[in-house]
C-alpha cells in the first residue's frame, strides 16, 4: 500500500471489478421529480428485479415508471419494434396521461442496437405525447451517470429564446441568464435559489424543472451552473449543443462547497459577495458537535457515486483523515474546480493529498481496508454487512445519492449519516467485542 | 414486449446465483454488464449475512461488445482461483450474456486447465426459465457433475448407510423462512429415527457429494428446487424420494405415512401411527387449536391464497381441511408448475388461477373481497389499499421475512406459527369490526357503495338505519345482496322488511 507523498493529486485508475447501482435507478428519483413524467424502461426481467428490489416499498405506491420487458420474439426481432413500443405508450397514455414519456434504454437495447432515438420522433407524433430517449445502461454508465444521461437528452428539449420571441426584450435584465442543472428536491431548489438571491443574483430556471412543461429557456450565450459532480455528458451538451458558457465551480455540498460555488457565481456576475463568510463561519459553528466526533477519525471511500471528491473535500474540511477516494468516473474538466478545492483543503488543513482510484477494484480495496482499518468505510451495501461484522464501521454510500446534502442549511444533514456509525457505537460499548465475523 | 411493474420470480441467474452461495466455497462469476450484482446486496441486506457473498462478476462493457471477452472471463476465473481458492467457480450467464452469444463454455474449458477449481458454466437460459427453474437446474448440474466425476475417480461411495438416512435436497439462501424450516425438519428426522446424511445446497462442501448415494431416500421439502435432483438421483442410482412438503398436519401426516412405507420396501418396518398421534394432539397445538371455541369463529370466512406453488398448495390445504376457512380462491405464479398446482387444490376451493400478472391477482382480490389474504409481499400491499388483513406465507420476500426468531413453516412447530399467523391476520379483523361497532357508525360510508347507481333503488330510513348496524368489514356485501335480491324481486324500495326477508334467503 502506497500513498502519494507530494501534496498533488494522484490518480489511479484500477480493473472496474466493483459494486454499484445499475444507472437505470435514477428513474426513481426522476419521476418523482418530474411530476408529469413517466418513465419505460426498455430492458429485461433482470432491469426489473433490481428496480424491484432498489426501489423497496416504492414500487407500491403505483409509480409513474414501468418496464418494456423485452422478450425472446423482441431479441431475434420477430416482433417489430416500432408497433411493440406503439402498444404500450398508448397504453400508458390511456392509463396516467403523462406529460412525457422517457424511454430508458438498457443494455439489451444496445447489444441489439434497437434503435430509439430514430423511433421516438415517429411515434412522439404518432401518439402527440413527447418522447425522450436516455442511454443509462450498465455497459457504459454508474449509478448517478443515469441522471446525467436523462438531463443530457432534456436538455435539447429546452425552449429557446425563438421559442419565447413575443417575451419582451426590454424585460430581459442586463445580467445574462442563469441556468442551473441537476435534479434536486424541491426544498433545496428553494433554499439553493435564495441562497443566490441574497447574492442579488437571479436563477432564470432549472433544469430538470418539476413538471416537463416547465423547462427552462435555454438561450445562446446563457451561463450554466451544475449542481452535482455527476453531470459531466449534460454540462457538455449545454456547452456544445445549446452554446451556453459553464461556469466551472465547486459543488455546493458542504458549507464550504456552498460558499466556494456561490462565490464562484457572483465572480462570473461580478457581483461582490455578501456576508458569505459569516454565513458559512456560523454553519459550522452549529456543526461542531458533530465535527468533535470525527476529528482525526479516518474515512475510505470505496467509490460507487460520484460524489465522492466533493464529499471527501468537505470531511477534510470537517478534520478527518481520507486514505483513499474511490470513484465509478473522474470527468478532470468538469469536476476541475472541485479538484483544486480538494487540493487546497488539504493544504490548509495540513494532511496528506489522497489517493483518486478510478474504476477500482473492490476486491482489492478491501484488502487495503484490512490493511489500513479505517474509522470508516463509505460503500455500497454488498460490503456493508460484511465489513460490519468484521468490526469496521460502515456507511450506506447510497442514503447519500437520496438525502438532502446540498447548501448551507444540509450540511448538517452529511454529518448526521457520517457521524451515525460512530454515535450507534457510542450506545453499544457496553456489548463488548465488535466482530461478529464467523470466517477468516 | 410486455408492460411490468412487478415479477413474483426474478430472472434465471438469481437462481443460479442462490445456489452456488449456498454451498461452501462455491464461487459464482456473471457474466454481465456493471450493476447486475445486485444479488450480492440482496444476500447482505437480507439475510444479514456476515460475510462477503461469493459472487462476483466479470464485467461486460463497451470493450466486452465491441471485441468480445477474449482473455477477460477466463482471466477474471484464474484470478478468483488463486485469491479465494474455491472448489467450484461456476460461470454465470446473464440476459445480456444470452444474446452476446459468447462461446463461454470455451473459456470455462480453457480457464479449467489452469485452476485448482473445477469450473462449470450454468446451463440456464434468461429468456426460457425464471429463478426457480434455474436453480432446480443448477443445483442438479452440480450434484450430477461430482457425483460423475466421484464415479470417473471410483471415489463415490455407493454402500448405503448402516442404519435408515436421508438426504435434505433444496434448502437454497433466500428461501423463504428456508432455515428455521430445516431446523425443524431435521427434528422431525430425529424423532423418526433417521439419520440425516447430507443437507445441499445449504453450507454443504462439493467435496462431500461423494457420499450422497450413501443415503436410503431422498426428501425434497420445496417443489422449487431439488426434484430435479431427486430425480437425477432415482434414475441414476436408483435412490427414491419423497417430494410431499410437511406444512400443516395432514401433510406432515402424509409425508411420514410415505417415508414409513418407503422403509417398508426397505424392509425395514416402522411404526410411526403412535408417534404421529401424540405429536398431532399434544406437541402441536394447532388441532387442538382448530377445535378450540376461538376457532369456531373462523367457520365460514373466506380467504384467498397466492404464493409459490409449494406454500399455497399447502395453505390452502390447512385453510380449509384443518380451520374450516372458505377458501374462495387459491394461486400460484409457478406457471411451469401449473398442472400439480391444480391437482392439488381443485377440491379446496372454488377457483383456481395461474398467473404471473400482479394485476389479475389485485382485481380478483378486489372482486372476491375476502377476510383475510394468505400471499406474498405484493398480496400484502393489495390487502392495505383494500384494508383486507393478509399474512405473508410464500416468496418474494422482504427483510421483514428474515426474523431473528424461530419461526418454521415446516414440521409440528410450523403448524403452530401457522396457526398464529392465520388467528392473527383474522382477528386484526374482528377487532377492526369491534372497534366499527363501538367506535360510532359512520353511515355516509353506505351511501357510496351502492350496487350500481343506474339501478334506481331507495332505502326507508329504518333500513338505513338497520343497515348501519350491520360491522362495517361485511356491509358492503349485504347491501349489495340485499340490492340484489330487491332488484329479483322487482322492488325499486328497500325496507326492514325486504332486508330481514333477503336475509332469510340469502342462502337458498
Amino acid at each position: 500500500m502506497t500513498f502519494s507523498t507530494e501534496q498533488s493529486i494522484t490518480f489511479e485508475c484500477e480493473t472496474g471489478n466493483y459494486h454499484t447501482f445499475c444507472p437505470i435507478s435514477c428513474v426513481s428519483w426522476l419521476y418523482q421529480k418530474i411530476e408529469d413524467s413517466f418513465f419505460l424502461v426498455i430492458g429485461t426481467k433482470t432491469c426489473g428485479y433490481f428496480l424491484q428490489n432498489a426501489m423497496g416499498v416504492m414500487i407500491f405506491a403505483e409509480p409513474r415508471y414501468a418496464m418494456a420487458e423485452l422478450e425472446e420474439g423482441d431479441i431475434s426481432a420477430q416482433l417489430n419494434d416500432y408497433e411493440e413500443l406503439k402498444r404500450l405508450c398508448l397504453q400508458i397514455k390511456k392509463d396516467r396521461q403523462p406529460g412525457v414519456i422517457f424511454w430508458i434504454g438498457t443494455c439489451t437495447t444496445e447489444i441489439i442496437k434497437m434503435d430509439l432515438e430514430g423511433i421516438a420522433p415517429k411515434l412522439e407524433t404518432d401518439i402527440s405525447i413527447p418522447i425522450i430517449v436516455a442511454r443509462a445502461n450498465g455497459l457504459d454508465y454508474a449509478f448517478t451517470q443515469g441522471e446525467d444521461t436523462v438531463l443530457a437528452a432534456m436538455a435539447h428539449r429546452c425552449p429557446d429564446s425563438k421559442d419565447i420571441a413575443d417575451v419582451c426584450q426590454d424585460q430581459v435584465n442586463l445580467r445574462p441568464d442563469l441556468v442551473v442543472f441537476g435534479s434536486m428536491p424541491e426544498s433545496v431548489v428553494n433554499q439553493l435559489t435564495y441562497e443566490l438571491d441574497k447574492q442579488n443574483i437571479n436563477i432564470t430556471g432549472w433544469l430538470p424543472s418539476a413538471r416537463y412543461s416547465d423547462l427552462p429557456v435555454i438561450q445562446k450565450g446563457s451561463y450554466v451552473v451544475g449542481v452535482n459532480p455527476f453531470l459531466s455528458r449534460t454540462a457538455t451538451t449545454l456547452m456544445r449543443r445549446r452554446k451556453t458558457k459553464l461556469i466551472g465551480a465547486p459543488f455546493p455540498i458542504g458549507p464550504d462547497g456552498t460558499r466556494a460555488w456561490i462565490e464562484k457565481i457572483c465572480k462570473i456576475f461580478e457581483v461582490e459577495p455578501k456576508g458569505l463568510e459569516e454565513r458559512e463561519t456560523e454553519v459550522w459553528n452549529s456543526l461542531r458537535k458533530y465535527t468533535a466526533l470525527i476529528k482525526n477519525k479516518s474515512v475510505f471511500f470505496m467509490g460507487d457515486n460520484l460524489l465522492e471528491i466533493s464529499l471527501a473535500r468537505f470531511l477534510i474540511r470537517c478534520g478527518m483523515i481520507v486514505y483513499e477516494i474511490g470513484i465509478p468516473y473522474m470527468d478532470k474538466r468538469y469536476q476541475g474546480a472541485e479538484l483544486a478545492l480538494l487540493e487546497q483543503t488539504c493544504i490548509n488543513m495540513k494532511v496528506k493529498v489522497p489517493k483518486i482510484v478510478e474504476k477500482p477494484d473492490n476486491y482489492n480495496q478491501i484488502d487495503r481496508i484490512r490493511d489500513l482499518q479505517p474509522d470508516l468505510v463509505i460503500t455500497g451495501m454488498a460490503h456493508a454487512n460484511p465489513l460490519e461484522a468484521r468490526g469496521i464501521n460502515t456507511k450506506w454510500s447510497v442514503e447519500f445519492t437520496f438525502a438532502q446534502i446540498h447548501g448551507f442549511t444540509n450540511a448538517k444533514d452529511i454529518l448526521e449519516l457520517v457521524t451515525r456509525p460512530i454515535r450507534r457505537n457510542n450506545n453499544l460499548s457496553e456489548l463488548g467485542s465488535q466482530v461478529y465475523s464467523t470466517a477468516d | 414486449m410486455k408492460l411490468a411493474y412487478w415479477m413474483y420470480a426474478g430472472p434465471a441467474h438469481i437462481g443460479t446465483l442462490r445456489i452456488a452461495s449456498s454451498f461452501k466455497n462455491v464461487h459464482a462469476i456473471m457474466h454481465a454488464p456493471l450493476g447486475d450484482d445486485y444479488f450480492n446486496v440482496m444476500k447482505s441486506m437480507l439475510e444479514r449475512d456476515r460475510n462477503f457473498t461469493p459472487v462476483t462478476a466479470s464485467v461486460v462493457d463497451r470493450h466486452v461488445l465491441a471485441r468480445g471477452s477474449q482473455e477477460k472471463v477466463i482471466n477474471n476465473i484464474t484470478r478468483k482461483d488463486k485469491e479465494e481458492k474455491p472448489d467450484l467457480v461456476i460461470l454465470t450467464p446473464t440476459c445480456t450474456s444470452s444474446i452476446l452469444q459468447e462461446d463461454l463454455q470455451n473459456f470455462v474449458s480453457r480457464a479449467s486447465i489452469e485452476t485448482k477449481a473445477d469450473v462449470i458454466l450454468a446451463d440456464v437460459n434468461h429468456y426460457r426459465v425464471n429463478e426457480l427453474q434455474a436453480s432446480d437446474r443448477t443445483l442438479e448440474q452440480i450434484v450430477s457433475f461430482y457425483v460423475s466425476k466421484y464415479k470417473k475417480l471410483d471415489l463415490l461411495n455407493l454402500e448405503k448407510t448402516e442404519r435408515p438416512s436421508v438426504n435434505i435436497i433444496g434448502i437454497v439462501s433466500l428461501g423463504f423462512h428456508s432455515q428455521h424450516d430445516l431446523v425443524d425438519l431435521k427434528r422431525l428426522f430425529n424423532d423418526l429415527d433417521i439419520e440425516i446424511n447430507q443437507i445441499i445446497p445449504e453450507n454443504a462442501s462439493v467435496h462431500d457429494l461423494k457420499n450422497l448415494t450413501q443415503a436410503w431416500f431422498n426428501f425434497v421439502p420445496y417443489r422449487e428446487a431439488g426434484l430435479l435432483t431427486a430425480q437425477f438421483l432415482h434414475d441414476e442410482y436408483g435412490i427414491p424420494y419423497v417430494d410431499k412438503t410437511p406444512m400443516g398436519l395432514i401433510n406432515i401426516k402424509e409425508t411420514v405415512i410415505s417415508i414409513q412405507d418407503l422403509l417398508q420396501k426397505f424392509g425395514c418396518h416402522r411404526d410411526y401411527s403412535d408417534y404421529l398421534t401424540v405429536q398431532t394432539k399434544y406437541i402441536s397445538q394447532a388441532a387442538w387449536f382448530s377445535r378450540s371455541i376461538d376457532c369456531q369463529n373462523l367457520t365460514g370466512k373466506t380467504a384467498i391464497v397466492f404464493g409459490d406453488s409449494t406454500h399455497a398448495a399447502a395453505m390452502t390445504k390447512i385453510l380449509a381441511r384443518e380451520m374450516g376457512i372458505n377458501v374462495l380462491w387459491s394461486g400460484t405464479y409457478c406457471t411451469h408448475d401449473a398442472e400439480w398446482f391444480r391437482l392439488q387444490v381443485e377440491s379446496l376451493c372454488s377457483e383456481v388461477i395461474i398467473t404471473e400478472d400482479h394485476n389479475v391477482v389485485g382485481d380478483m382480490i378486489a372482486k372476491t373481497a375476502p377476510n383475510a389474504i394468505f400471499g406474498t409481499q405484493m398480496e400484502r400491499h393489495i390487502g392495505k389499499r383494500l384494508n383486507i388483513p393478509c399474512g405473508v406465507i410464500s416468496s418474494p420476500v422482504h427483510i421483514q421475512n428474515f426474523p431473528l426468531s424461530y419461526k418454521p413453516f415446516l414440521g409440528y412447530e410450523g403448524t403452530n406459527q401457522i396457526a398464529d399467523l392465520v388467528y392473527n391476520s383474522f382477528t386484526l379483523g374482528m377487532e377492526d369490526h369491534l372497534l366499527d361497532l363501538f367506535g360510532g357508525h359512520d353511515t355516509t360510508e353506505i351511501l357510496n357503495d351502492t350496487l350500481s347507481s343506474s339501478e334506481n333503488i331507495t332505502w326507508s330510513v329504518e333500513a338505513l338505519k338497520e343497515l348501519s348496524k350491520i360491522p362495517g368489514f361485511v356491509r358492503g356485501k349485504v347491501k349489495r345482496n340485499t340490492e340484489k335480491f330487491a332488484i329479483k324481486k322487482r322492488c325499486s324500495a328497500i325496507d326492514l322488511a325486504i332486508m330481514y326477508e333477503a336475509k332469510e334467503k340469502a342462502n337458498d
